[in-house]
């Protein structure tokens, strides 16, 4: 994705990472900003499903050629599902992050916490 | 079948069933069936597919893949932190003597005497150099010298009864520090450097605490700046009864000049390939002996090189393997260590002797300051200025980042663009804490001319990039391949040579 | 100046004009005066050239080689015939002065050679995925047992056969120590591995193929036992039996590591050399070393370069799968070399020619009175005995006739004191195992005679 980007409805985390709530469930992953500080992504280092995962926590690594990154989750439950696409296409991080480039999808242990993340314009305001 | 271009064919491409260079000589035993000395449930079915060529295709093959480097002999290899300095030939010759090549590393110490008492005057020469009393050759490369120095540490505090966690590294630490701390079982903690390049000493005082380990630290840093406070980092690590391991890799600024051990290091690692002119290899072999102080001495790894007196009835002193270490930490590798990069680095140390090797750091910081002024004078300071303002040691650090933002065009451009040059480029993207990072050792058997040379083409690079940064960001040209899909690389690593299945 | 560098007089004038410092004292201005150095290092003066040459020499004529005696000793390393092309290709300045390929495009040359070195490695071990070298045989052991730490966390234990060699196991020990892990030892019986109950706490089970006693082992067995508690099974090779025997990958093996001197390096009384790394797929990701990757470049031109650098320490540094940086490049370059002459029939038939003297070897060594075989399992290259008598004796003895007989297993195994590790290479003519026999049966003899054994 070429140019920076960040959609209204979704929640931000400060370490670079995005949730899309729906209900007790949540789907998560990483913002135009991670992708771009990492370059091209090679590898999604995918987490196992039924894994626990707690807000504020690393839960998985993405790399680039030179770099790797901790992966921060916004929100803590239970991994519900893994976006078995990126083992063969983990650019699809970089060029959609919003959409097919998600991570995981997780069931909420404690979805008040969404209210401690920040909105779109509170996340951009953190870039300046 | 890939129709590669002929220059890129791999060895099992060139081979054809039936050729070869090799054949057994005649079975010269009464020959006994397969089956009754190996069974065939322990055999393989099918022999490795290793290549089919004969003689003149591997030379020919292998000289034209040389051909396809760059390296040290040829050109200019300003190379951060690898002090890439002239390999003397000599050392080929003396180290292909079947007298040290040949020799089998558990032959007899009494027939293994001219190797063993190599060792231990070479044992001696470092400990000098270094200032430190007891010296282990064992460990393989820098970062095993490294590994020793943890695990050294971890034996002397558990020694005294104590289990340390942390170990501490400067933020400006070569990666194989803090990835040889967690494989010595330690926590890394990161030491901030101050405005000036040195270690922050608030910050140091505030980590260092009962529960540290080590300082690991590098003197001078990988900034290449001498850390003016070392007596005082001496005084906190000591002060809270920690060890300070020195990281060796730019022992070459100051060879003759001071010595870690009179710093106050425990510990000292050696990189022979660095200093002590250890041919690189294209990545190895190396070595990386340990030096360390009296109290840490009880530690060192089994075998030690000893010499034992001559006893009474007037018998020459005598050179041994000492194995009877009963605080040892015991092995880090097999038999006793890289013998053949010993023989190399103690002609080295017997060619030059003291006042060539202090000689030698003198001009590497010479050839490194000087450097340093000439890129200065020629303009590129204000697109690539010193990330600190201060004399250098042997090496400096230089960001690109006013370039990048002016001018568009990125340390990884400026390197690649190097390389059409004939040059190869200094380290990049390191230490971490420079933006832009360019790293620059020329080291001191480098001439003035090809000094003045390298200054002049960075000044070109940088005009030409004012003027049109997309050939810098589209560079190299020349060179036997341009940029390469590393992404592609990792997304789907192939990582040998796939072989037809038929016929095979 | 020295004869490395060239810094004149007016070379110095202008450099340090151009510094704006008065001279290359001031250039040390910042170090401390408490800590400078106020005399010249106590080494001695440098010396030519020539006069280096001939110190050197005389200090290689105290050391008896390989050259100097008919040498049957093994134990991990193996005086092979290196041929003449491996050196005249390391030798050549292109290979033998760069540094690690990070600028890919002026480093084909390295970087095709580590491909196709991984390729062989690969061949060898039946595993798809190789590294481009460790430093040697012991310290891969350890460093695999590194890998299997990582991938099943939370075991603290190592089950590694008795039968593996003594510094890989020591080896290991000094590391494992540091990651609060033990090491187990599981005992031989009747020459190969006696694998004890297996706990769901052990992180790998290592063995060495052929084992240090010379015995080829069962390495599917162990390699299921392993998988059955979900622990790793990792085998430390000879690499040239691997010519013939079945291969660790086809056994099941996670990771095969071994000693790379016997592939066209030199004995240099113990190094370098340089190790093997082998691993399955699902491992990729978690080996350490330096690894070469095939690829393209802008133009769609083939060419390779170092991958998977995440793993490594300039990347991942304290969380990196290893701390290795300069491997033996060199080492393994000379191995992929060697490997290419040999050839497919090649290794094939170096490996046959060994596997029959060594069964011609051990035959008529064990009809001498008093000498029986350790074991009886099949062997590749090398064998153990018994000599009943005083093995120093019966060395020394053998030595005066320009033998070397082999290396003493009491040094390591107390449990056999009169122990004799006899390794057979190309280089072994059935002259000179005739030779062997004849000394050994006078000394044996003799030393039986001299303890008073009836014979």
């Amino acid at each position: 994705m070429a140019d920076p980007s960040y959609p209204e409805d979704l929640k931000y985390h400060p370490e670079h990472d995005w949730a899309r709530i729906d209900g007790d469930t949540a789907t998560f992953g990483i913002t135009w900003y991670a992708q771009d500080a990492l370059g091209e992504v090679v590898f999604f280092d995918a987490p196992k499903v039924g894994a626990d995962i707690s807000k504020d926590q690393p839960y998985t690594e993405v790399e680039s050629v030179k770099a790797v990154s901790d992966v921060i989750a916004p929100l803590s439950g239970e991994i519900v599902a893994v976006n078995d696409g990126l083992a063969d296409k983990p650019e699809t991080i970089n060029d959609d992050p919003y959409g097919e480039g998600w991570l995981v999808r997780v069931r909420l242990s404690d979805p008040s916490e969404a209210d401690s993340l920040m909105d779109c314009t509170e996340y951009q305001a953190t870039l300046e | 079948m890939i129709r590669e271009a002929d220059d890129t064919l791999t060895i099992y491409e060139r081979s054809r069933p039936g050729r070869r260079a090799f054949s057994a000589p005649e079975l010269d035993v009464p020959e006994r069936p397969l089956d009754e000395l190996l069974p065939s449930e322990c055999r393989r079915d099918k022999p490795p597919r290793l290549p089919e060529v004969a003689e003149p295709e591997i030379v020919r093959h292998y000289n034209r893949l040389s051909k396809r480097n760059f390296d040290l002999d040829t050109g200019f290899y300003p190379l951060g932190s690898c002090t890439m300095k002239h390999n003397p030939k000599l050392h080929e010759r003396i180290a292909a003597l079947p007298g040290h090549a040949r020799l089998h590393p558990l032959q007899d110490a009494h027939q293994a005497q001219g190797a063993l008492e190599l060792m231990w005057r070479l044992q001696d020469a470092l400990g000098e150099i270094a200032g430190l009393p007891h010296v282990s050759l064992q460990p393989s490369a820098g970062s095993q010298g490294e590994l020793a120095g943890v695990l050294l540490t971890r034996a002397y505090h558990e020694d005294r009864g104590e289990h340390r966690t942390k170990v501490l590294t400067p933020d400006t630490a070569h990666g194989t520090n803090p990835a040889t701390v967690t494989m010595g079982g330690y926590d890394v903690v990161k030491v901030k450097s101050d405005a000036d390049g040195n270690v922050d000493l608030d910050d140091l005082s505030a980590k260092a605490d009962e529960d540290v380990a080590c300082l690991m630290l590098t003197n001078p840093s990988t900034l290449g700046l001498f850390e003016t406070g070392i007596e005082e980092i001496e005084r906190i690590v000591h002060g809270v009864g920690a060890t300070l391991y020195y990281d060796g890799a730019n022992l070459n600024a100051i060879m003759g000049i001071c010595r870690p051990g009179d710093m106050g290091f425990d510990i000292v690692h050696f990189n022979l390939h660095k200093s002590f002119t250890q041919p690189h290899g294209g990545g190895g072999p190396g070595a990386g002996p340990v030096a360390v102080s009296e109290r840490i001495e009880p530690y060192l790894p089994r075998p030690q090189v000893v010499r034992r007196e001559s006893s009474t009835n007037g018998k020459e002193p005598f050179f041994d393997l000492d194995y009877d270490r009963p605080k040892s930490i015991g092995r880090l590798r097999g038999f006793q260590g890289n013998y053949g990069v010993f023989v190399r680095s103690y002609a080295y140390i017997r060619s030059l002797g003291a006042p060539g090797l202090k000689e030698a750091s003198e001009t590497a910081v010479l050839n490194a300051n000087y450097l340093l002024a000439r890129l200065r004078e020629h303009g590129v300071a204000e697109y690539l200025p010193a990330a600190y303002d201060r004399l250098c040691m042997h090496e400096f650090v230089l960001s690109g980042e006013p370039m990048r933002r002016e001018l568009h065009v990125k340390t990884l451009d400026l390197a690649k663009r190097l390389l059409d040059h004939g040059v190869h480029p200094p380290t990049v993207y390191f230490p971490l804490i420079v933006e832009e990072a360019l790293m620059v050792e020329p080291t001191e058997t480098e001439t003035k001319e090809t000094l003045d040379r390298f200054a002049a083409i960075v000044a070109t690079i940088l005009k030409e990039a004012r003027e049109d940064p997309e050939i810098a960001r589209n560079a190299p040209y020349t060179t036997p391949v341009r940029r390469l899909d590393e992404a592609g690389a990792a997304r789907h690593p192939v990582v040998r040579q796939a072989m037809q299945l038929a016929g095979s | 100046m020295t004869r490395y560098t060239s810094v004149t007089d007016t070379d110095l004038s202008e450099m340090l004009a151009a510094i704006g410092v008065g001279s290359i004292e001031e250039l040390f201005a910042g170090i401390p005066a408490g800590v400078r150095l106020n005399r010249p290092l106590a080494l001695a003066d440098g010396l030519s050239e020539q006069e280096v040459f001939e110190e050197f020499r005389a200090l290689a004529a105290r050391n008896v080689s390989a050259e100097d005696e008919i040498s049957f000793l093994g134990a991990g390393m193996y005086d092979h015939y290196v041929p003449a092309l491996v050196d005249s290709i390391i030798m050549r300045s292109e290979f033998l002065t760069p540094y690690t390929p990070y600028q890919p495009e002026i480093s084909q040359g390295g970087l095709q050679a580590m491909f196709e070195y991984q390729t062989a490695i690969s061949e060898l071990t039946g595993l798809p995925v190789s590294n481009a070298s460790v430093y040697e045989g012991p310290s891969a052991v350890a460093a695999a047992g590194y890998v299997a730490k990582y991938t099943t966390p939370g075991r603290r234990k190592f089950m590694i056969s008795r039968g593996v060699h003594p510094h890989s196991r020591e080896t290991l020990r000094t590391h494992a120590h540091a990651w609060d892990m033990d090491v187990t030892e599981a005992p031989l019986s009747g020459g190969v591995t006696q694998l004890l109950e297996l706990g769901d706490d052990v992180a790998a089970v290592i063995v060495q193929q052929p084992n240090f006693l010379g015995a080829v082992e069962d390495l599917e067995a162990i390699a299921g036992a392993a998988h059955e508690v979900g622990a790793l099974a990792i085998a430390a090779c000879d690499p040239l039996p691997l010519a013939l025997l079945k291969t660790p990958g086809e056994c099941g093996v996670d990771i095969a590591v071994g000693e790379g001197q016997s592939l066209g390096n030199r004995l240099d009384f113990g190094g370098p050399s340089f190790g093997f790394f082998a691993a399955t797929e699902a491992l990729m990701r978690r080996i350490p070393g330096r690894i070469a990757g095939e690829t393209k470049d802008v133009d769609g031109k083939r060419g390779f370069v170092l991958t998977l650098q995440t793993r490594e320490q300039h990347i991942r540094r304290e969380k990196a799968t290893s701390n290795i940086c300069t491997a033996q490049a060199l080492n393994a370059l000379a191995g992929v070399i060697y490997l290419s002459w040999l050839g497919k029939r090649g290794i094939v038939e170096l490996a046959e020619l060994m596997l029959q003297r060594t069964a011609y070897a051990r035959e008529r060594l064990t009809a001498i009175d008093g000498v029986t075989p350790l074991h009886d399992k099949p062997v590749v290259r090398e064998f153990a005995v018994e000599l009943g008598a005083p093995v120093g004796q019966v060395l020394a003895r053998c030595r005066e006739q320009g033998i070397n007989p082999g290396y003493r297993l009491g040094r390591d195994y107390p449990e056999h004191a009169d122990g004799l590790l006899v390794a057979i290479t190309e280089r072994r003519t059935r002259a000179d195992i005739d030779r062997l026999v004849a000394a050994l049966e006078s000394a044996v003899l003799a030393e039986r005679e001299a303890v008073g054994v009836s014979t």
